[in-house]
């Protein structure tokens, strides 16, 4: 590989290794403070929305419906909605976790920020996945959110009551949105680190501290 | 179905029925139900386990 020239996808591929050498991209060592539950409701995360996502790609295989009419549909459904509790209940104490750690030291805030719009993107498509249950729940689900997001004034291009809208966003938009968003959050925890803990001693690498910056 | 059936079902069921009429508590302009009121204390009772349970130590770390 040439150190310079290549057009514009040379520069990329120079940026990327430089950034992200493979020794650091899929480390085999790790400070001894990962050794920590919560790094692995991390983990746990991302292992159930590959289920989750397994999962919803055989429920968009077969349809929205098929669930209604079909014993395996109903068990693929099941899986689906379940693996979600758990992609739900792993984030959130591995949130809490990183809440409480500051993980956003050490130039960590887009790690963070991008850990916390992936839940808030979990809570969207999570929504939007109760909307295009087809039953009557979701019938009920669209009628009580159609007046909260007209209240505010979203209704007219987020429609709630628009079953075709709400599928699109629930198998395409949102998935993609969070896919990329969890792709991002995870280089981004490979090309910064995990965070010391609080009382540690400052690491030299990092630079000066805000507090001694200051 | 017999009384031993019954038994086991009632041993199997989850303790709080998601095909029923939820149960809910009311706070104010809050509404929550039971059902998820207890995976929210779950939540907690796996968080505070999470923090204070040690890790097993491997090889490999630094």
């Amino acid at each position: 590989m040439s150190e310079v020239g290549g057009g514009w996808t040379g520069a990329v591929r120079r940026r990327a290794v430089r950034a992200l050498p493979p020794d650091k991209l899929l480390p085999d060592t790790q400070p001894a403070y990962m050794a920590s539950w919560i790094y692995v409701f991390g983990v746990l995360t991302v292992a159930a929305l590959i289920v989750v996502l397994l999962t919803g790609g055989v429920l968009a295989l077969k349809g929205p419906a098929w669930w209604h009419v079909s014993g395996t549909g109903t068990y693929v459904n099941g899986l689906h909605l379940w693996s979600v509790e758990l992609f739900m209940f792993f984030m959130v104490i591995h949130l809490w976790g990183k809440f409480f750690m500051a993980a956003w030291r050490g130039r960590r805030a887009l790690t963070w920020v991008t850990g916390a719009v992936c839940f808030f993107a979990s809570i969207g498509t999570a929504f939007t996945g109760y909307l295009v249950q087809q039953n009557f729940d979701s019938q009920w689900i669209a009628g009580q959110a159609k007046d909260g997001l007209n209240s505010v004034g979203i209704g007219a291009f987020f429609n709630v009551l628009d079953f075709g809208q709400m599928l699109m966003w629930h198998i395409v938009l949102l998935p993609f949105a969070l896919g990329l968003l969890t792709v991002w959050h995870i280089l981004l925890v490979r090309l910064r680190g995990i965070v010391p803990p609080i009382d540690a001693a400052p690491d030299p690498a990092e630079g000066p501290t805000q507090e001694a910056a200051q | 179905m017999t009384g031993h059936a019954h038994s086991v079902e009632r041993v199997l069921s989850p303790p709080i029925d998601l095909n029923g009429t939820g149960r809910y508590v009311h706070w104010g302009v809050v509404q929550l139900s039971v059902a998820n009121l207890v995976v929210i204390g779950v939540m907690l009772v796996v968080f505070v386990a999470a923090l204070l349970l040690p890790f097993p130590r491997g090889r490999g770390r630094r």
